[in-house]
């Protein structure tokens, strides 16, 4: 088929987002559900293998490349969005629904993607559409930050076209299979994907961003900018073992950023990008079973953070503010959001029965089968500091714990839909999770629900949880006070900046002065120009046609000469 | 039927004009002119497609064998401006009724679809025949017509420009014709293969020098080479706004055409450059053709004007890939023809647009025409992107290979001296821009979107701009091999 590259989902969705800017507030909603829906379906309908050849300049380019990998993203990019809209369906802002949607149809683009080239142009349209979710605030430190953020995205996108040419200069090829660590461009590659995924060190864009977009824009945020990356990850890279070194530090270092930070959302940001470290583990160990078990926890994952988003989003839109140190008690107004953040937490910290139990098990077994202990030690750890930061203490100091007195309506329908929904396939994965490994990448062939697996996980749970309590009571769990906690980004957001404006100072005073002289000569050069060129000029002024005839005369003349006499 | 479409291009129009005057009415003059263009377009259409699949044809006209009589031939290159020629007056035309009886007086409306007939037949002539006679005649017919059209202009400026045109086009015409007659004397024939065979044999004689310069010289002034460019910005301003997208899309195409065919086909391609430094001629005029005008652009009041000085920097373009003298240089200028012919069209279309509903492509009267116009406004928008040479759209392509041409040659100067030079196009476009959507209309004004049949063309040509940005297997495959084809048969 020629225009098979029109058959595709991402399309449709970046369509409706064109459609988004100019139809109806009232549409906008049903327009964010049905479009994933039916860009569902047109997934679910694509054969396998590469389709969408477009040839540009000479180059071609695979637009549409659905295979095991890539179809679990896909799908899952596709439930995430439907959720979101539904979540949003209240929202009668233009700009957040068309980005989200814009937003969305990148993402699946990217991940349907088979060449550097298209990637990079998706994953650029990602970084420039999500950005409006955090400008929708509409409040100076939103466009700060937003930013930031943009500044950021753009130079992971440039990094990505920098190294596809030295990649493509390597081997001619722009096809994005496995590309490894052992050419310069593999490398520059993997930087641009570990930007987005928020490696250790260059994680503070998502922290920083996340937390400042709208109620519904951090819902649409969560699911795709960092899970994309994973899945390049697991793309380009599976099996690099230092990945399994990155991603055991990315599971531990948040977690004490996340115990002491404040605003829950940002709390929420923090074990994202915990999260994120066993999918890249998964990544790293690179065996069947742990890359499907990076691709079913990036699934169960979107969903249960999600869910978790959206309930702090539902505070947000009712209370006004998710500092943990404001909220409390806001169980009697809101009980419906409590139950829904209680199933999201309790799917985070991967209680069985729950979906991050028969998708977080398989990256610790996997581990566990390459004899890495340690990483399996510092994975364990990290799950029971997850069950801290996000399973107790989110419900626990937003909904219980003090009574701050807020007195406030329970969500929106749509809202809790939306929450409920999402809350009923994170059961439903945990108890049910077959119809998601039969999806995965790799044949599966593993048992969560084992009598062993079982006991160790609610052992360290109870653990966690005793923990927890026994901090709480002895009041040595740090009390929720407004702090402005110092990451990694004081380095180049504070510390760099005053270094570099001492020694650029002086080089400011040389380079005005220097300006000041050339400025001087370039007016001079645009003022000579004007009086010839501009109106009246001897350029432009209309002449007799006897200087035309004088013209013609002069060239005739020169070139009869110049034919005879050269 | 299908074997004599070469003259059928050619007498379809000619024959057409005539009748049209017949009919009298306006609309259905032009509801005629539309047809017969249309159906030119078609016999242009299907005549590519007979040349890229079965070669050359060469036609004779009345059964008259060649040298003896008038032979039409059609090669890869006269078809693809044939199509370029046809296929712009087609859609212009489709867009102009409005504006032209807007612009027109009513009596004369129906002897301005005459004249587009005739002017429209001139210029296919001078593209279908293989006699130079032949091309001189058509030449008349085509610059006589184009007079005519631009005499109707609203503004009185109009007449004067038309005449003065009249006085500098009917000198170069006469070179052409002067240097016709001395190829003449010199071989005793007028049909350009029967030339081309016979020239090098008398090739160093001072006759045939002059033959070459008059020609040269004679075409040089029809295609608005810098300096003999100074009638096209008058004539382009205050034409009728529809005459100005016709003639700017495919007037100076044909007079390029002409220098390509005399120097590469009759003369053959070293004859130039032989004796005289022509090569580096052309590169330097070019060069000063697109900053001279391009810095006049920039300042200019009026944008229909600007727009003109702009298609003198674009000729330049031309011409310095003409000047590289290599099969790359030579595509880069067909390509260049092509693309030129769908950017300036569809700006010129659109400032056709303005001065139907504003009355004046005055800078000035342009403030806040997005929120009037924003149809018009964006085509305006994406058709100066193109002119700029932004990727995605045609002006990319032709830039792309001008660079890679003269890269080729090793000329990197004037490789950066062209791309400085794109640079004054974002000048020149940026500054309606920002008239355009940064200041707010006047409050008094009542501007609504121009009408759907001005529209549909104007963005039929800006959807040609991005498509064949991006898909450009037709163009540069054709002239890919219509440049090999002129070298070898020079050769």
């Amino acid at each position: 088929m020629a225009n098979d590259w029109l058959m595709n989902p991402a399309l449709l969705m970046m369509l409706a987002g064109l459609l988004a800017i100019r139809l109806p507030t009232k549409l906008l909603g049903p327009l964010a559900v049905v479009t994933p829906t039916l860009g569902l379906l047109m997934l679910c309908q694509l054969p396998n293998g590469e389709q969408g050849i477009v040839s540009l300049y000479g180059l071609t380019l695979t637009t549409l490349r659905v295979d095991g990998l890539s179809f679990v993203w896909a799908v899952i990019f596709h439930i995430a969005a439907i959720l979101a809209g539904l979540y949003a369906w209240h929202v009668k802002d233009r700009m957040q629904q068309s980005a989200a949607l814009v937003y969305a149809g990148a993402a699946i683009g990217a991940v349907l993607a088979g060449d550097l080239l298209t990637l990079f142009l998706y994953w650029e349209l990602t970084a420039i559409s999500s950005v409006l979710l955090i400008w929708a605030n509409r409040t100076a430190r939103a466009y700060t930050v937003g930013l930031r953020y943009l500044v950021i995205q753009v130079i992971s996108g440039l990094l990505l076209m920098a190294g596809a040419i030295v990649h493509y200069q390597a081997t001619g090829s722009l096809a994005f299979d496995h590309l490894g660590l052992d050419s310069p461009g593999g490398w520059i590659i993997f930087l641009a994907f570990g930007i987005k995924c928020a490696f250790p060190l260059l994680h503070n864009w998502l922290q920083d961003a996340y937390p400042e977009a709208t109620a519904t824009g951090t819902v649409v945020l969560s699911a795709f900018t960092t899970k994309l990356a994973v899945y390049a990850l697991a793309r380009g890279f599976a099996g690099e073992d230092i990945l399994i070194t990155i991603g055991a530090v990315m599971t531990a270092f948040p977690i004490f950023f996340a115990v002491i930070e404040n605003d829950l959302r940002r709390v929420l940001s923090y074990s994202l990008n915990n999260q994120l470290g066993f999918m890249v583990v998964g990544v790293g160990l690179g065996t069947e079973l742990a890359l499907n078990g990076a691709a079913a926890h990036a699934f169960a994952h979107i969903l249960y953070k999600a869910l978790l988003f959206m309930s702090m989003g539902a505070v947000l839109l009712r209370v006004g503010t998710v500092k943990a140190s404001e909220l409390g008690g806001l169980y009697k107004s809101m009980p419906w959001t409590t139950l829904f953040c209680i199933i999201g937490g309790m799917s985070i910290s991967a209680f069985p029965l729950f979906s991050g139990f028969v998708t977080k098990s398989m990256i610790l077994t996997a581990a566990a089968a390459e004899h890495q202990w340690l990483v399996w030690t510092v994975l364990l750890f990290a799950s029971a500091g997850v069950l801290d930061h996000s399973g107790i203490k989110v419900p626990f100091f937003s909904f219980f714990y003090h009574d701050a007195g807020h007195r406030v309506k329970e969500a929106p329908w749509n809202m809790l839909l939306a929450m409920g929904v999402t809350a009923f396939l994170c059961i439903a994965i945990g108890v049910w999770p077959e119809p998601l490994y039969a999806i995965l990448p790799f044949p599966v062939d593993y048992k969560p629900y084992t009598s062993y697996h079982i006991i160790t996980q609610l052992q360290l749970l109870m653990f966690a949880a005793l923990a927890f309590c026994v901090l709480i009571r002895k009041g040595w769990y740090p009390e929720e006070i407004r702090s402005t906690n110092l990451d990694f980004d004081w380095v180049y957001r504070r510390l760099l900046p005053a270094v570099v404006k001492k020694l650029l100072a002086w080089m400011w005073r040389l380079d005005s002065a220097v300006r000041a002289v050339a400025m001087k000569a370039v007016h001079a050069v645009i003022e000579k120009v004007a009086q010839s060129h501009g109106p009246g000029g001897v350029m432009s002024r209309n002449l007799s046609t006897g200087t035309m005839v004088s013209w013609l005369s002069v060239f005739l003349a020169l070139y009869l000469f110049f034919s005879f006499y050269w | 039927m299908l074997s004599h479409l070469p003259i059928l291009q050619v007498i379809l129009p000619l024959l057409a004009a005539p009748s049209c005057l017949i009919l009298g009415r306006p609309a259905l003059a032009w509801g005629f002119s539309f047809a017969t263009s249309a159906a030119a377009m078609l016999i242009s259409m299907l005549l590519l497609q007979q040349v890229w699949l079965e070669g050359p044809i060469s036609y004779f006209l009345g059964g008259w064998e060649a040298p003896w009589g008038i032979e039409y031939c059609i090669d890869l290159l006269n078809a693809f401006l044939l199509l370029i020629v046809s296929s712009l007056s087609t859609v212009v035309l489709a867009g102009t009724r409005q504006s032209v009886a807007a612009e027109v007086e009513p009596n004369k409306q129906t002897l301005f679809y005459v004249s587009w007939l005739l002017c429209l037949a001139g210029l296919l002539g001078i593209l279908a025949t293989g006699d130079a006679f032949n091309v001189f005649v058509f030449l008349e017919v085509s610059s006589l017509s184009t007079y005519t059209l631009i005499s109707l202009g609203r503004d009185r400026k109009a007449l004067w420009a038309s005449y003065q045109y009249l006085i500098v086009g009917t000198i170069g015409a006469t070179f052409i014709l002067i240097g016709i007659g001395l190829m003449y004397m010199m071989t005793g024939t007028l049909n350009m293969q029967d030339l081309a065979q016979r020239l090098p044999v008398v090739a160093d004689t001072r006759t045939v020098f002059a033959a070459y310069a008059f020609v040269i010289v004679g075409v040089c002034l029809k295609l608005a080479l810098f300096p003999l460019h100074l009638w096209l910005p008058n004539a382009y301003a205050y034409a009728p706004s529809a005459v100005t997208a016709f003639l700017a899309a495919t007037a100076t195409k044909v007079a390029v055409y002409l220098l390509i065919r005399f120097s590469f086909t009759v003369f053959g391609a070293d004859f130039g450059a032989m004796d005289i430094p022509l090569h580096q001629l052309f590169i330097a005029l070019g060069l000063i053709a697109v900053f001279s005008a391009s810095l006049v652009a920039i300042l200019q009041i009026d944008i229909k004007r600007a727009i003109a000085y702009s298609s003198v920097a674009q000729i330049g373009y031309m011409i310095i890939g003409l000047g590289l003298g290599s099969a790359a240089g030579l595509q880069a200028t067909l390509l260049h023809l092509f693309n030129h012919a769908l950017m300036k069209g569809a700006l010129f279309m659109s400032l056709a647009a303005v001065a139907l509903r504003m009355g004046s492509t005055r800078l000035d009267d342009l403030a806040g025409l997005s929120q009037r116009m924003p149809l018009t406004a964006m085509a305006f928008v994406l058709g100066g992107l193109s002119l700029i040479g932004v990727p995605l759209t045609v002006g990319f392509i032709s830039k792309w290979y001008l660079v890679i041409a003269t890269l080729e040659m090793g000329m990197w100067p004037v490789a950066v001296l062209i791309l400085v030079g794109s640079l004054l196009a974002v000048m020149y476009i940026w500054r309606v821009v920002e008239v355009m959507y940064f200041r707010d209309p006047p409050a008094s004004s009542q501007v609504s979107e121009a009408p759907v049949s001005v529209l549909l063309p104007l963005w039929l040509l800006v959807v040609a701009n991005i498509y064949f940005g991006i898909d450009t297997a037709l163009p540069v495959s054709v002239t890919a091999d219509a440049a090999q084809a002129l070298l070898g048969w020079g050769k």
